[in-house]
Order: C-alpha cells, then sequence, then structure tokens
C-alpha cells in the first residue's frame, strides 16, 4: 500500500499564564476552539433554562401552588422556551458542525475563520442579550422585566401597548442578532463543505455528517431568515409607529403567526438534521458495519429539507383558515413522516446483524430511535387537523414536542458528547457515569413526557399558571415534576462527568472507537493545522481503507 | 478505479473546486432573497388594507429614471469586472467610478421621493399600513443599495491609489455578484409595488 499514511504530529502545548490562554480563547479563530466554545456556552445557557423548567414544574406540582407569582411564571415559561432553542439547541449543533466538518472533509479550518468567529460572538452575546432583560428589561418605564409573552411572541402581546418597558425589544435584539451569527455559521458550512474538501473527497463519498450538515446550513439561510425578517417588523411596529401587526390599523395578528412558523416549523429540521448526522456516524460504528443505504439517507434528508418549507402552518390549525389550507397542511405534514420513516428503516438496517457494541454513545442512540419514532407518532397524530382542533395549546402538544426535542434531539446530542468528546480532549468519558446518566435520564425522560400526554388529554391548557384541584391533573402533574428532577440529576451526573473525565479520564489515542471518518486520523485533541499532510481520499471510509489495505471499500466504489 | 491497491493514492485526480468567495455570496444572496420575500409578501398582503389615506395609487410615482440609473449600473460593473480582468485598469477604474454614481443617482431618486411623500403628502411610516410596508420594503432595499455604495466606495479608494490589480479580481466579481442582487432585487420592488400595487 501507499506509504502516504497521515502523520500524527504531536502537540506541543506548554504551560502559558491564565491570562495568556483566555486571551487565545478570547480572540481564536480556529474552528476546534471555536466549536469547543459553542459547546461550552450552550451547556451554560442548557443548565440555565433547565433550572427554569425545574421552576416552571415546582409551580404545577401540585393544584393552587403559589411557587412562584404568575408574572415570575410567565418570564420562566418564556425564557425557557427562547433559551433552549436559541441558546443551546442551535449553538450546540452549530458547536459540533464546527468542530467536525473541517476535521471529517480533511481541511484545515473552515472558509471563514474570522467569519466564524464573529458569528460565535453574535450568538453568545445575544444570549447574554436576552438575560440582560433581567436587569434592563424595566427600562423607563418601571414597567416589564424579563420577556414574558412566549417564545412566539404572538401579535398583538408584543406590541408597545401589551408589553411595554423593554422586555420584548431584549427579546426581539437577541433573537435578531444571534439569527445574524446563524446565517454567518451557515454559509461558512456551505462553503467549506463545497470549497475545501481534501482531493477525493466527493460529494458521494463525504461522511453523511457533513452532508447532513449542509442540508441544515441551507435549511438555515431559508428558514432563519424569516424570523429575522419579522423581528425587523417587529421593531420598526415598537420604534418606529410601524402597523405591521397592528389589528386597530388594520394590520393583522395572523401575518405574525405565519412570518412566525415558516422560521418555526423548519427550525425543528433544522436540529433535529444534525442529529440524523450523529445517528448516520454513531450506529454504524458501534455496529461495526457501513451505513445502510448512503444515497437514500442523503435524498431522504433532502426531500425532509424541502417538505419542511411547507408544514409550518399545522401549528395555526385552530385560528380558523379555510378547509383548503387545512388539507394541504395536514397532507404534507403526514407526508414528511415518510422520508423519516426511510432514515429510520435504514439506522435499523445499518444495526441489522452487525456486531453490536453497548457503549453509552450506542446506548443513547438506541434510546433516540425508539423516543423518537414515538415522537413522529404523535406528531401525526397531531397533523390530523381535526384531531389538532382537541388538543392544541394542551400538555399533549408540549409533550409531543419535548419528546422530539428532548427524547429525540438531546438524546442524540448525548451520543455525540460520549462519542466525540475523546476526540475534543483526548480523555475518554467515563463509561460508569455514563451508564447512571443514561438510564437515569431515560427514567426521568419517560416519566415526565410520557406522563405529560395525559393531562393534555385530560384537558390540561398549556402555559396555565396554576389548576383547579379534582380535575384529575394532581397526581400526574406531581409524577412529571419528579421526572423533571430525575432528569436534573442525570445532567449532574453527565457535568460531573464531563469535568472528572478531562482530568482522570483514560487516554483516549487518536482512534478509541476503531472508526472510519477522517476526524480519527489525527491526534486527540488535532493539533491546530489538523492535518500535516491534507489526505487523499477514495472511499467513503477513508480509515477503513488505511487500517484494512487487502479488501479496502474504494475496490468496490 | 484501480485503487484496489492504494488506500490514499499520491497522486489524486484533476480536484477543482468552486471559489469560497462566491459560494459564500450565493449563499447571502439566499438569505437575503428570504427576508426581501417576506417583505414583499407582507406589502403585498396589505395592499388595499390600510383604514385610512393616503393610498398608493394617489402618491406614487413611477420612478423610471432613477431604475434605468439603478439598472444600467449592473452593466457598468459587469464590464468594469471583466476590465480587470484583462488588466484594463484604467477603464476598469472608469467604469467603476460610473457604477457608484449611477447608484448614488439612484439613493439620490429615492431620497427625493421619500421628501417628497413625507412633506407633500404627509405619508409617514406610522401613516398607516400602506406607509409602513412601502417605507420598510423600499428603505430595505435602499439600505441595501447604501451598504453596496460603502465598499463600492472602499474599492473605489484602493483603485484610486493603485491597489487594486488583475489579483484582486475574484474579490471584485464576489462584490459585483453582490451588486447584480440589489439590481435583481430592485426589479422585483420596481414591479411589486409601482406596477402590480397601483
Amino acid at each position: 500500500m501507499s506509504s502516504n499514511v497521515i502523520t500524527v504530529p504531536v502537540g506541543q502545548i506548554e504551560a502559558r499564564p491564565w491570562v495568556d490562554e483566555l486571551h487565545q480563547w478570547l480572540t481564536t479563530v480556529d474552528h476546534k476552539r471555536l466549536g469547543i466554545l459553542y459547546i461550552v456556552s450552550a451547556l451554560l445557557f442548557l443548565v440555565i433554562g433547565g433550572v427554569e423548567a425545574l421552576i416552571i414544574r415546582v409551580q404545577l406540582m401540585h393544584s393552587h401552588n403559589n411557587f412562584v407569582s404568575p408574572e415570575v411564571f410567565n418570564r420562566m415559561f418564556t425564557m425557557h422556551g427562547t433559551t433552549m432553542i436559541f441558546f443551546v439547541a442551535m449553538p450546540v449543533l452549530f458547536g459540533f458542525a464546527n468542530y467536525l466538518v473541517p476535521l471529517m472533509i480533511g481541511a484545515r479550518d473552515m472558509a471563514f475563520p474570522r467569519l466564524n468567529a464573529f458569528s460565535f460572538w453574535l450568538s453568545f452575546l445575544g444570549g447574554l442579550l436576552l438575560y440582560f432583560s433581567f436587569l434592563g428589561g424595566s427600562g423607563l418605564y418601571g414597567a416589564g422585566n424579563a420577556p414574558d409573552v412566549g417564545w412566539w411572541s404572538y401579535a398583538p402581546l408584543g406590541a408597545r401597548a401589551f408589553s411595554p418597558g423593554h422586555s420584548s425589544d431584549y427579546w426581539t435584539l437577541a433573537l435578531l442578532v444571534s439569527g445574524f451569527g446563524s446565517i454567518g455559521t451557515a454559509i461558512n458550512i456551505i462553503a467549506t463543505i463545497l470549497c475545501l474538501r481534501c482531493p477525493g473527497m466527493k460529494l458521494n463519498r463525504m461522511p453523511l455528517l457533513a452532508w447532513l450538515n449542509l442540508v441544515m446550513a441551507g435549511m438555515v439561510l431559508l428558514a432563519i431568515t424569516p424570523l429575522s425578517a419579522a423581528q425587523i417588523m417587529l421593531l420598526i411596529d415598537r420604534y418606529l409607529g410601524g402597523h405591521f401587526f397592528d389589528t386597530q390599523a388594520g394590520g393583522s395578528a395572523v401575518l405574525w403567526m405565519h412570518f412566525f412558523w415558516i422560521f418555526g416549523h423548519p427550525e425543528v429540521y433544522i436540529l433535529i438534521i444534525p442529529c440524523f448526522a450523529f445517528m448516520s456516524e454513531i450506529i454504524p460504528v458501534f455496529s461495526r458495519k457501513p451505513i445502510f443505504g448512503y444515497p437514500v439517507m442523503v435524498a431522504a434528508t433532502v426531500c425532509i429539507a424541502f417538505v419542511s418549507l411547507s408544514v409550518w402552518a399545522h401549528h395555526m390549525f385552530t385560528i380558523g383558515m379555510s378547509s383548503y389550507a387545512n388539507s394541504f397542511f395536514t397532507l404534507t405534514t403526514m407526508v414528511i413522516a415518510v422520508p423519516t420513516g426511510i432514515k429510520i428503516f435504514n439506522w435499523i438496517g445499518t444495526m441489522w446483524g452487525g456486531k453490536i457494541q453497548f457503549k453509552t454513545a450506542m446506548l443513547f442512540s438506541i434510546a433516540f430511535l425508539f423516543q423518537f419514532l414515538i415522537a413522529g407518532l404523535t406528531g401525526v397524530m397531531m397533523a390530523c387537523s381535526p384531531f389538532d382542533w382537541q388538543l392544541s395549546l394542551s400538555y399533549f402538544v408540549v409533550a409531543h414536542f419535548h419528546y422530539v426535542i428532548v427524547g429525540g434531539i438531546l438524546f442524540a446530542l448525548f451520543g455525540a458528547f460520549y462519542y466525540w468528546y475523546p476526540k475534543m480532549t483526548g480523555r475518554m468519558l467515563s463509561e460508569r457515569l455514563g451508564r447512571w446518566h443514561f438510564w437515569l435520564f431515560l427514567i426521568g425522560f419517560h416519566l415526565t413526557f410520557d406522563v405529560m400526554h395525559i393531562p393534555g388529554i385530560l384537558g390540561m391548557p398549556r402555559r396555565i399558571y396554576t389548576y383547579e384541584p379534582g380535575r384529575g391533573w394532581d397526581t400526574l402533574n406531581l409524577i412529571v415534576s419528579i421526572g423533571a428532577f430525575i432528569q436534573a440529576i442525570a445532567i449532574l451526573v453527565f457535568v460531573a462527568n464531563l469535568i472528572i473525565s478531562y482530568f482522570k479520564g483514560a487516554e483516549a489515542g487518536n482512534d478509541p472507537w476503531d472508526a472510519w471518518t477522517l476526524e480519527w486520523s489525527v491526534s486527540s485533541p488535532p493539533p491546530a493545522y489538523n492535518f500535516a499532510t491534507v489526505p487523499t481520499v477514495s472511499s467513503r471510509r477513508p480509515l477503513w481503507d488505511l487500517k484494512h489495505p487487502e479488501d479496502p471499500d474504494s475496490r468496490y466504489e | 478505479m484501480s485503487a484496489a491497491t492504494t488506500s490514499f493514492p499520491n497522486t489524486p485526480e484533476a480536484w477543482d473546486l468552486p471559489s469560497r468567495g462566491k459560494v459564500a455570496m450565493a449563499g447571502l444572496i439566499i438569505a437575503e432573497s428570504a427576508i426581501f420575500t417576506i417583505f414583499v409578501v407582507a406589502y403585498l398582503f396589505y395592499l388595499g388594507k390600510s383604514i385610512t389615506g393616503p393610498t398608493p395609487s394617489e402618491v406614487l410615482e413611477t420612478p423610471i429614471f432613477y431604475t434605468i440609473c439603478l439598472l444600467s449600473s449592473s452593466l457598468t460593473i459587469h464590464f468594469a469586472a471583466k476590465c480587470l480582468a484583462r488588466s484594463i485598469t484604467f477603464a476598469f477604474l472608469g467604469l467603476w467610478l460610473l457604477t457608484i454614481t449611477l447608484g448614488g443617482l439612484f439613493l439620490y431618486g429615492t431620497a427625493r421621493e421619500w421628501h417628497r411623500l413625507i412633506y407633500d403628502h404627509g405619508l409617514t411610516i406610522s401613516t398607516n399600513l400602506f406607509g409602513t410596508t412601502y417605507y420598510s420594503l423600499v428603505g430595505l432595499h435602499a439600505f441595501h443599495v447604501t451598504a453596496g455604495l460603502i465598499m463600492l466606495a472602499i474599492v473605489a479608494v484602493f483603485g484610486l491609489t493603485g491597489r487594486v490589480g488583475v489579483k484582486q479580481s475574484g474579490r471584485i466579481e464576489v462584490l459585483s455578484m453582490y451588486w447584480h442582487f440589489v439590481d435583481a432585487v430592485w426589479v422585483v420592488v420596481f414591479t411589486v409595488v409601482y406596477v402590480l400595487g397601483r
């Protein structure tokens, strides 16, 4: 075989004074450091958003509770939703994309390293701006505090008359600023993947993670921008006396809903597609088989991206659209289940007949498959507009989308953490703590979100501050809250694992999982320049070819 | 492929990837198009829904001259970029300055129109839905023209000090993509506001 083995340079790490080290992190344009900054900032906001969720759950633990005031309760659910979507899920996924995409396609950095740093700081400072509202939200009017009109900020609640002070302005500006950051990162990911692939890395040889992030970035360009446009309109309404969403001047509150959800629903897919990407890397490696149906996976992803741009109004069945609109959005919403089903089928096909290794990353992936399936099934139920009329704005919907976001996205993310942490830090995460984390989180998750469907069916509306006793909701809500605390304990175990393993974990080496993509060919953590010599690939699994020169994949392409 | 013996062949096949600048600008244009689409949808949705006057048909005048200015600036920047690629620097500078002049004229036209609407017809952004959507849409476009003019002016300064040559040709083409986009958006805005909207 060729002697051109990728060299593994040993990083010369000298101890620097901490001020220098901090300066390095603050001014870095290295995609790996920015990736870690994204991930760490997201974890920070995850803890904040998690505490807000716990406050909500304590308040709803039993009827007539007054753990917090109604005003604080409104702020909590608004901030919880906004934080989790914009300052946890998006940044953490961008972080992984930033870290992994250049390594996987054999590039030395992203296409625009400074734009990359700029985008990260926009997102992060957007998050700080949102939380500054707790201090500055009262403004000159002495009214308001943190945003409290829900993460949709439905018109006319966002208007000056109903949201005085500056709380809604902080919300708007935070989303606008972080939205620009997202657009910058998306452009960067697209340019990196299209322009910086190493020789031989044709589009049909790219790791699925790169493919899926390419699709995700394309969706960001089309879906985040409507939100930015709507935020600009809201600012015009609030500051220049415009009438976009002012019903008294003929404006339309429904238009805001359309603009919000034409962002809001593709956003779900922007979040889940990178998680599909994690699954498509983790499941094959721990099943010891190449991914089943690579071209179909790509096609299904593109199909999902395409259809997801035309399903948004299924969030609006209850506002009284025409029967044609209802039928159209029912149909498109059901259609999107087909490519999603193809994906689940392919992951199971990958596992089928494989020598499955039940590492923690794989446990989270398998849980993802089951839970994402159930989340998808309740999604198809809600897609039926008559069914939705019954259950829209109830806790059934809350349970459904948390099943997607926690049971799907968060489980996939935990899998990704266990899988790539050794690459990022050079240390293995503890499997023992990992198993505690997995089982505790699994139990907590199902206790909370399986049970949460039932009060929804029994008629408990979402966002209510408290409820009357004797409606059959009390015990169920208590169980839901207990589950939330079990999840919180699991997160603490996870954070402890991250910290302890960083100092005491076993040395990872270059390739702890015997994997096949290029990031495992360099040292852990990789040197600043990634590859001493830019690699050349001739199949989808370059490291397999390297390890098995007698039977390389490239023979079968 | 004879890759059976080599997993990492030393001699790659011809490997040609698109320019990152152009891909990124294409990405930005897609994103910007989505933003403009939302504003255009809002404009069309609110046509004729204003509760009070003035209405578009009462006050709007078609800015034909300034539209010709902006659209022809697309031609001048195109030929400027061509000249630079062939390193005819003098013609490049001349056409570049002409582009800036035409873009500037267009902005002047917008300013004149807004002045007339505000002072003669009392139409501001808070007057009615037409005012809100009109100033937002046309203003968003004018903002993009302004941003483009600033970038063009920076290139002009570098050009006049003799620092723009064939080497920079690729970057100039990226900037010219942006300028074409700004022009294309005006075609849509013009059609929506001055043709369909009246």
